[in-house]
């Protein structure tokens, strides 16, 4: 059990990571679309299965979606 | 030099923060509340989800106040978004590929039936109205992305969230009249624990929150998906 968390924050550490040094926006949302993701299944395995719904509807999918949006409107490369 | 001062300032912060959470025992039960739940709920409010019974039973008025912001946030981004009079038309109309509109015709129907048995359950189950409404919208989301010639109902969707708020409200205020007068009290019988007829109210505003998140979640990608020609 401590294995899989530890994994799974490690994971979620380098996705967050990778989404702050990522020039490319529509990589870095989905690194961040990666946290949440995996956010959801660490709530799951902290047995708070309400949460992790809510995280993985909302984080994962909608914001995604909404960044991914955002990106299309304005531009893909950081300066 | 700005970010220099910006990582300091932080360093800082994290370092106050740490500080601060350091006297605090991680995991340990701070007060006696969290024990009253798990032992009462269920008796109290006929709700088998823990959970659902502090969000909508114990603390609905705190949920009220959550769906009220949610509402000024899509309000807001309406506002902002707005086109004044002019032809509102989609952008980015090159056909989606056959993959995700053939999978749109079979997946749409099932993400709404999803949806919605996250929101009615939502007193036996894990999940309730927020995450059902999410479900909800992030189908709509889906055939938005595969047919860009389709786009939802508004007035349709405006209704049914103005008519979902209200029924949130009335539900609270006809809770005055009965029983123990205060707002939002569990006026309905409680049924039988574990069945879907059961909790009183709790189910009948999770219905309400789920279609007034859904509708509104669904306007929100609605009004980014779409932009003035």
């Amino acid at each position: 059990m401590i294995i899989i968390v530890s994994l799974l924050v490690l994971a979620m550490l380098t996705a967050a990571v990778a989404a702050l040094i990522y020039r490319d926006l529509l990589s870095a949302v989905i690194a961040s679309c990666l946290v949440s993701l995996l956010a959801s299944i660490l709530f799951f395995f902290l047995q708070a299965p309400d949460v992790a719904m809510a995280e993985a509807s909302i984080g994962a999918a909608l914001v995604t979606a909404i960044f991914v949006i955002a990106i299309r409107r304005t531009k893909r490369y950081e300066e | 030099m700005r970010a220099t001062v910006g990582l300091i300032l932080l360093a800082v912060i994290g370092v106050g923060v740490g500080i601060s959470l350091l006297a605090i025992p991680f995991g340990a039960p701070k007060t006696e509340i969290g024990d009253y739940y798990i032992e009462n709920a269920r008796e109290d409010t006929g709700a088998t989800n823990v959970v659902t019974s502090v969000v909508v039973g114990y603390r609905a008025f705190d949920t009220l106040g959550e769906v009220t912001v949610l509402f000024v946030a899509a309000l807001g981004l309406g506002a902002v978004l707005a086109t004044a009079g002019g032809k509102r038309g989609r952008s980015g109309v090159e056909p989606a590929s056959l993959i995700l509109s053939a999978g749109n015709i079979f997946l749409f129907p099932l993400i709404l039936l999803f949806g919605a048995y996250i929101f009615t359950h939502g007193h036996l189950t894990p999940g309730g109205g927020f995450q059902g409404g999410a479900v909800i919208a992030s189908a709509f989301l889906l055939v938005y992305l595969s047919s860009p010639g389709k786009r939802i109902n508004e007035s349709g969707a405006s209704l049914t969230e103005s008519v979902s708020g209200l029924v949130f409200v009335a539900i609270g205020l006809l809770g005055l009249t009965h029983g123990t007068h205060y707002f939002l009290a569990n006026f309905l019988p409680k049924g039988a624990l574990n069945t879907l007829f059961s909790a009183g109210i709790i189910p009948v505003i999770y219905c309400a929150i789920g279609l007034k998140v859904g509708s509104e979640l669904a306007g929100v990608v609605d009004n980014l998906m779409e932009e003035t020609e």
